[in-house]
């Protein structure tokens, strides 16, 4: 029985790692061997592919752009939202619960109905096609989240904490910087990743606000997929890239990202 | 927590009401004048009244897609939380093998949605995919590009694919928060392990559970990337859900009236949505 129930999780994760692996394998392959026969490990193995965009500035620069807004982006989050989430969950004020369920609302929002009316705004103040643009777009969503994890984390954080701080004669900021944030750093460290995992998955949006100069890899590899008919195994590489940052900075969370998406209430 | 009554606390929410009123505020109000307008181009725009909305609600497209998109909700979340509470309590509490295991479950989370749909349309091409291939190898005649009915169970499977991992994460937080006394009381009481499950499991997770049917809930609503990549809403409109649909309207064919009025009737459907989300989750808070 025990070692029966352990099959469910190993199962589960070989499922996971299929498509995983068909991408892999596609990525080392030849454009005629992927066409032309069914293989389960590249016959003629090539890393053709990883060199083409590794040396074509428009497949890298790509790559580039996208961590460019990335971490503009997590940045914008983190620091607006620290002060607004200590507020949340230290103070009662004038409208502090509509003021969170708006917030809220803002993290609902689809994409696709703002799509349209972004694109006409940040043309408007003359940032379209900038990394920026799709960083402060992406706060629409972020901003909300970041407030909602660390104001889950803050609450942990008895306020006899900020009561002692002030008798020792800390001013509030000194208080805040140099005792509370070190106090809640693994919770700025989830909301930081969950700022980056959310801006770096997302496409519609900084597609749409971008066009040449500032397009990310996502939108590059849409490109490619739509207009330059089967270069699969190139499509398969820049994929296949995509998933590195996101397995790289999933180690350093991997404790925490329940309590994440569970916006700090575990 | 007793909190203390300080208007004050005002300035430090300011910075992010701005930015997100501005990226918020004005976009919506965008749609909203689009939504009453008529316009034939050059940017001459006529009064339109809540025609759009008639229109829009009126047409046999709309409920189509909402259909749709309420079979797509449900199916994926009958299938994600059940089966995201089984792999979480069959999953390891201590040991080496909790950390592989956390790391493999969310990698899926962090690939770009993109990514997923064109690593999943890889995956099941007829001709040159894994799960294509093998599926027609066993004898079943599937293309998903061209059967509805195929396209539909990818798609379904995308997005178990994509997506249980948030709930296996959840409920697993849930369990681990459970002291050992809990479980030495009911091992002393003769529980049975549906028992234990529901007596003592069960309770602990419902909070995380209720955030994760939620998320999904909506999540899913908001579906567009990951969809468009795979069947782009095809084969003819089988997968068109709410938000392809929308952009078909918006930014294929230009209908900036009509694309406004579905968008705010869409927006509020996902207001009222995450309205019961809130209202469940501070009912939560306060128990």
């Amino acid at each position: 029985m025990k070692r029966m129930t352990r099959l469910v999780p190993a199962l589960y994760i070989l499922f996971l790692m299929l498509p995983i692996y068909w991408l892999v394998n596609m990525s080392f392959k030849t454009t005629n061997e992927i066409l032309g026969s069914f293989t389960l490990f590249p016959k003629q193995f090539t890393i053709e592919n990883y060199v083409t965009i590794f040396t074509d500035p428009t497949w890298y620069m790509g790559y580039v752009n996208s961590l460019t807004y990335v971490l503009i982006n997590t940045a914008i989050s983190v620091v607006v939202a620290l002060p607004a989430a200590y507020a949340f969950s230290r103070y009662r004020f004038l409208g502090d619960k509509h003021l969170f369920f708006w917030l809220l609302t803002n993290r609902m929002a689809p994409p696709a109905v703002f799509a349209l009316p972004f694109f006409q705004l940040y043309s408007a103040i003359g940032l379209f096609d900038t990394p920026v643009a799709v960083a402060l777009a992406h706060t629409l969503f972020n901003i909300p989240l970041a407030v909602w994890i660390l104001e889950g984390f803050m609450s942990g954080v008895p306020k006899e904490l900020d009561e002692t701080a002030y008798v020792d004669g800390h001013s509030f900021w000194s208080f805040f910087l140099k005792i509370f944030v070190p106090t809640i750093a693994a919770g700025i460290g989830v909301a930081a990743f969950f700022c980056f995992m959310f801006s770096w998955v997302e496409l519609l949006l900084a597609k749409t606000l971008t066009s040449v100069a500032a397009k990310p890899i996502a939108a590059t590899m849409t490109r490619t997929a739509s207009t330059s008919g089967y270069e699969l195994g190139l499509l398969a590489a820049a994929g296949t890239l995509t998933i590195i940052p996101g397995a790289f900075v999933i180690y350093f969370v991997r404790n925490y990202i329940a309590k994440g998406f569970a916006l700090g209430r575990v | 927590m007793n909190k203390t009554h300080d208007n004050r606390a005002w300035f430090f929410v300011l910075p992010v009401v701005a930015l997100v009123a501005f990226n918020a505020i004005i976009p919506l109000m965008t749609v909203v004048n689009y939504s009453v307008q008529e316009t034939f181009g050059d940017n001459v725009f006529f009064w339109a009244g809540v025609t759009w909305f008639e229109q829009i609600l009126r047409s046999p497209r709309f409920h189509d897609a909402l259909t749709r998109q309420l079979i797509f909700t449900f199916t994926i979340l009958l299938i994600e939380v059940p089966l995201g509470v089984a792999i979480a309590l069959t999953m390891p509490r201590k040991g080496p093998w909790v950390p592989v295991c956390l790391v493999l479950m969310a990698l899926p989370l962090l690939i770009p949605w993109n990514v997923v749909g064109a690593m999943w349309n890889i995956f099941a091409l007829p001709d040159i995919g894994l799960l294509g291939r093998s599926l027609n190898a066993l004898g079943f005649d599937y293309n998903f590009t061209r059967q509805p009915g195929d396209a539909w169970f990818t798609l379904i499977l995308m997005d178990v694919w994509h997506w249980t991992s948030l709930v296996v994460l959840l409920a697993y937080a849930g369990l681990v928060s459970i002291p050992d006394a809990y479980y030495q009381a009911a091992k002393i009481d003769g529980a049975r392990p549906f028992a234990i499950f529901r007596y003592i499991q069960l309770p602990k997770m419902k909070r995380v559970l209720t955030i994760a049917v939620l998320l999904r809930f909506m999540d899913s609503f908001m579906i567009y990337t990951e969809l468009s990549v795979l069947t782009g809403g095809g084969p003819g409109n089988a997968t068109t859900l709410l938000s392809i649909d929308l952009v078909k309207i918006a930014l294929g064919q230009f209908d900036l009236g009509p694309a406004a009025a579905m968008s705010l009737i869409y927006f509020l459907i996902i207001l009222l949505l995450s309205w019961v989300f809130y209202t469940l989750m501070m009912r939560n808070e306060q128990q």
